[in-house]
């Protein structure tokens, strides 16, 4: 205790490595960001408070940092001491000076160069032990660097980049272990969650989304379906010590879009599975989507909170699912407590007694809601232990319609069964699209940060948006509220009420998570927007 | 009496491959084969669509319904894209399609994104173009090559995204065939202006219009009193007012109009 | 009278502001400065001071600037582009031949014209694009394969599209053309090419060419005696910034470019007319009336592309036409800009390429000893980056790069059409004799800089015309791309490639205010004002950004 008080007292002057056990006191340290959601309740809740309602309207842009890289940035950074380390596509790590954003070094790693990816060549961040950085790479290795001068320490291969394995995700340090799930489910792969010895990359346990043949789990697929379920895993999970387990959130089965070729419910696809941190083994699972034709990857951040749930303190799972529910789980053994819409939803038409969903398929031409990226998607959602709203970036008034074809498996090739097209009102109206010049989202869908009181399932403010958001959202205990779009606004809004007090035209789509910091007593805020990293803090 | 003859079959030679010339962009289409292009249909959906989006246009500076590319001119270049990719914007290498199916891809590519066929009687170019000018009063709101108003959409590469199906739809029910991002813009500001205007880009706090007397103009939404997105077309259906003939003549003018 | 409906209609205009539809005539740009909130062509005026008469913003308050919008673009490579603000829209463009109209105020954008090049075009130095002009409705631009394009201002569609030169030549046009009445001017690159380079005029209506001048002159042409044999073909004398212009003379002045082959001298004896100078066209037809030559026969590079700065001053008790001008050769000059003579020189940086001047304002050359350094090297003192003076400090100021020279060597080169023509090379001295090669400040655009202090470093310098010696400098650690613009607020703005994007104060260079915006400052900065506030707008990197003084709230 009289350490960690010290510790925290020396702040920036501290040199002490990042150790897990900083990473689980990370509430105690709220100047720095120690792993990918802030903490491992993965909240992205921060108790910095010099920023709050009163003064937001006074922030202003303290520097910026551009990388020279197309596309869209979705990294996150760690801030660790005043000192920042991010990602720039496709896997370079930076080091820079959190209080200026001079950099210190940069590392560029080279991808094999047979690498394929569905959305993007993507990297959400690294992770941090001791003094040395891990990031996923997107033809599938794992690698370590000195957090002190940028050199590789080691790497090795985490999965076979030829059939379409990747890593996109931030790993997350769980004790003496670093954790990674890997991408693909568009090309059929067995998906998995891995963890790897932080000293030399050795691999101590891995878990297989789809369960092998014999396995618990096995029954849900026909034949050998489960060889190419798919079941990716790319947003990084969360870890309840307590409980001793960590949660990863699965995403779609393979082919995409026909669920006629696996009949079944096809576990543990778009599911949240409960993993004892030091064997891997699965503790518990709950199926949001079973046999899904949608794509609705269950692969969203899970947020943990303790609640009052029905007169009893519950250790609850907060999930804002891409099919368009809003869940509440019991996370010690995945009850299932509530599920609630928070956008329209037609492919099913309530829960049973167990929480499963009773599915209402539509039609083939009409319009399923919500659509294909989901009612929300991998963007960070956050949750406010002070208003005890759960918040999440959500797409409403977006629908697709969907089609299935048969597909063969071809290793490497898309496994994708069928398509889906954005329910438009026009057939020549153009696609959805990340351009400066918007004329008609509004038909086909809208953005809005929707606030949901988790006890009830009910919205209790929406921020809406004429453009759709791929933003993450920060709040801090200044109950502000911290997200942007993909115009390129930066808004600062009241966490309890949702009015907008700030906002700054940044001119590019905010396609990550913001992050709070302080150095020297000043709190940070930082964002991503187009090719900037912008920071900002309040004026002197 | 043999000269006149002559330069009567000239006349006619001449009409003839005016006619197919114009025709052209339907008889390419009838000349490939239209299983290659459902083929190309099918593997676009499930290999393309992801990132390319339905319609061809949802990757920055590309749309591939209308023909625009980036570096690519020929279905050579096409073919070369698809086997190495373009590592650098993030598209992967598509070696592992064969050589059958890079065509049926390309094919459906040039097909404009037409797997089917419409049955739209195509005229002739030239009298469309007098349509256009003339009984059809188009120039009284829409601009072709430099020429004719502001208030409705240019018109000059109409013939690089539209169908034939569409364009006849657009003539006999504009109102249905108006894309949203089209529509007019009608506001009040708080000291009691009203502007009305043609949308030209929106976001969550700014409107971009180009109003009635050609100026741009943006507005800011807290300022306005009242706004609202006028859900009808002022273009009028040229079902009753235009002979089947000179909505297919105009149709054949509107195809032929790719831009400069 | 006339004066006074002149002016009572000037007043209206400038009071409607934002309101205002009327077309940009000639004549407005003529009076640029009676609409202060506009900034109608690319140096914001044709006297090419870059001095905005706005003083909303001054040495008192620069410091509460803020950040008001940005836009990115979706490009690689140094942003070059300078905007034209006229009545509330901004036009810019993008490389490679991107224009784009945006809302002044909220940096929202209203459309966006994409010119596809050939494929075929080839420029030396990355594919640029300094900015469009404006008349009446239309915008002009040129492009990377040698075309001039008009484009319609309201709807971004193209209007017309005129062959300027033959790009598989590698002739280019980057720089922002200049309307003057009723003709719309550009030059052309590629002299690393060996190309024949002209000024061209031609009718905006629809670009029909109405005037050529050749900045080589042809046998049996005034000058072509400066060149020996044939080789006044590829002379090179290429234009890629925009040059100036002066009513009452009628006289339109130009910037020209080095001589081809680049590095060797030995290739083309002679003065080689009308290399590194500046030229003074007749306005109407295109006829040079007077020329100025910087670098004779130059073997260093030293392109005198850069903006003809026009000032009155008080010369030796004389009230005097002068063009003011911070050469690349690393010297200050002062001309008389109604025959072309020769003032004043002064370096402004170290200079050891010559001696000094003879009374004609010729330069005593003295070649240095092979492999030895001179100075300065082949970026030069300064470049096309825009300088600018103010007539209320009576200072003229330019980015320069101290302390920084190259090792030259020559070579003999074959011509070959749309090949590199250069005849040797120009390589950044080493700070010691054992260094490694540096791969040269001109090369390296890293966010990471251990050592360009020790090879160059960039400099505000602020220079007394009446004596040619530097009254303050402001020094930076990495060299300077960046253009520089002055208020009547008393401050200046400029930024560099570290990416601080910095105000001075412009009588004493103190700092008043910085901000660190992650990108190259390649740009010249832009001032404009809507509705009563005043804008500052630079590139840096990526990024287009936008600063005005924060509301009072």
């Amino acid at each position: 205790m009289l350490i960690v008080l010290a510790l925290a007292a020396a702040s920036y002057r501290l040199n002490a490595q990042v150790s897990s056990d900083r990473i689980l006191r990370a509430g105690d340290e709220p100047q720095n960001w120690l792993t990918y959601s802030g903490s491992y309740m993965s909240q992205r809740y921060s108790p910095l408070k010099q920023i709050d309602t009163s003064n937001v309207k006074n922030l202003e842009l303290k520097w910026m940092m551009q990388n020279q890289v197309f596309g869209t940035w979705e990294t996150s950074p760690l801030v660790v001491d005043g000192i920042m380390y991010l990602t720039q596509r496709p896997n370079d790590v930076i080091a820079l000076d959190a209080k200026t954003g001079r950099m210190f070094w940069l590392y560029r790693y080279t991808n094999s160069g047979r690498q394929q990816v569905c959305c993007g060549a993507q990297n959400r961040g690294v992770a941090v032990l001791g003094d040395t950085l891990f990031m996923g790479t997107l033809d599938a290795h794992l690698v370590a660097i000195d957090a002190k001068n940028g050199k590789p320490l080691w790497n090795v291969a985490v999965a076979d980049d030829k059939l379409a394995y990747s890593i996109t995700l931030a790993p997350l340090v769980v004790k003496d272990k670093v954790i990674i799930g890997v991408g693909g489910a568009e090309y059929g792969i067995r998906g998995f969650v891995a963890a790897y010895d932080p000293k030399n990359g050795r691999e101590l346990w891995r878990f297989n989304t789809i369960p092998g043949k014999g396995e618990p789990g096995n029954e849900t697929w026909s034949g050998e379906a489960w060889e190419h379920g798919g079941g990716s895993v790319w947003v990084t999970g969360s870890y309840d010590p307590a409980q001793n387990l960590t949660y990863w959130g699965t995403g779609n089965p393979g082919p995409d879009w026909n669920p006629d070729q696996r009949p079944g419910d096809n576990l543990y696809t778009d599911a949240v599975v409960a993993l004892d941190a030091d064997t891997g083994k699965l503790k518990w699972h709950y199926q949001f989507t079973p046999n899904d034709g949608y794509d609705y990857d269950s692969v969203q951040v899970p947020v943990l909170a303790d609640l009052m749930w029905k007169g009893t303190l519950t250790k609850a799972m907060l999930w804002a699912n891409r099919n368009g529910n809003f869940y509440v789980l019991d996370r010690e053994n995945g009850r299932f407590l509530s599920g609630t819409p928070f956008v329209k939803v037609n492919w099913m038409s309530g829960f049973d007694e167990g929480g499963k969903p009773i599915q209402t398929p539509q039609p083939p031409g009409k319009v399923t809601y919500p659509g294909n990226q989901g009612g929300t998607n991998w963007y960070s959602p956050s949750y406010s232990p002070r208003t005890g709203l759960f918040y999440v970036s959500a797409w409403e008034n977006y629908g697709s319609i969907y089609r299935k074809e048969t597909i063969p498996y071809e290793p490497g090739r898309r496994f994708n069964g069928g398509g889906q097209t954005v329910a438009m009102p026009n057939p020549d109206a153009p696609a959805m699209r990340r351009n400066p010049i918007n004329d008609w989202t509004d038909v086909v869908g809208h953005g809005a940060v929707i606030a949901i009181d988790p006890r009830t399932g009910q919205s209790k403010w929406k921020f809406q948006m004429y453009d759709v958001t791929d933003g993450g959202i920060l709040t801090t205990a200044g109950d502000v509220l911290f997200t942007g779009g993909r115009e390129g606004y930066f808004h600062a809004l009241d966490a309890k009420t949702g009015t907008e007090l700030w906002k700054a035209n940044l001119g590019g789509a905010i396609m990550s998570a913001p992050v709070t910091y302080s150095v020297d007593g000043k709190q940070y805020l930082i964002v991503n927007s187009g090719n900037v990293m912008a920071t900002f803090a309040l004026r002197e | 009496m043999r000269f006149r003859s002559l330069l009567g079959a000239a006349v006619v030679f001449t009409l003839a491959a005016h006619l197919a010339a114009q025709n052209a962009p339907q008889s390419q289409q009838a000349q490939s084969d239209h299983f290659v292009i459902e083929t190309g249909a099918r593997l676009y959906a499930g290999q393309c669509s992801a990132c390319h989006g339905a319609n061809g246009d949802q990757i920055n500076g590309v749309d591939l319904r209308a023909g625009k590319f980036l570096t690519v001119k020929t279905d050579e270049d096409l073919a070369g894209v698809l086997a190495s990719g373009r590592p650098a914007a993030g598209m992967p290498s598509f070696a592992t399609l064969n050589s059958d199916e890079a065509r049926a891809i390309i094919a459906y590519i040039r097909s404009a994104f037409d797997a089917t066929t419409e049955g739209v009687t195509i005229g002739n170019a030239g009298r469309g173009a007098a349509v256009f000018e003339g009984k059809g009063g188009c120039t009284s709101c829409h601009r072709v090559n430099g020429r004719g108003a502001y208030t409705a959409t240019d018109l000059t590469e109409i013939g690089t995204n539209r169908t034939p199906g569409s364009l006849l739809r657009a003539l006999a029910q504009p109102a249905q065939a108006l894309l949203p991002g089209n529509r007019t813009v009608r506001a009040v500001t708080r000291d009691g202006r009203t502007i009305r205007g043609r949308r030209l880009n929106e976001d969550s706090f700014t409107i971009q219009v180009i109003d009635e007397q050609s100026r741009l103009v943006s507005l800011v939404k807290s300022d306005l009193r009242t706004f609202e997105l006028v859900p009808t077309s002022s273009m009028p259906s040229y079902e009753t007012t235009l002979t089947a003939d000179e909505r297919a003549d105009l149709i054949a003018y509107l195809l032929s109009l790719k831009g400069r």
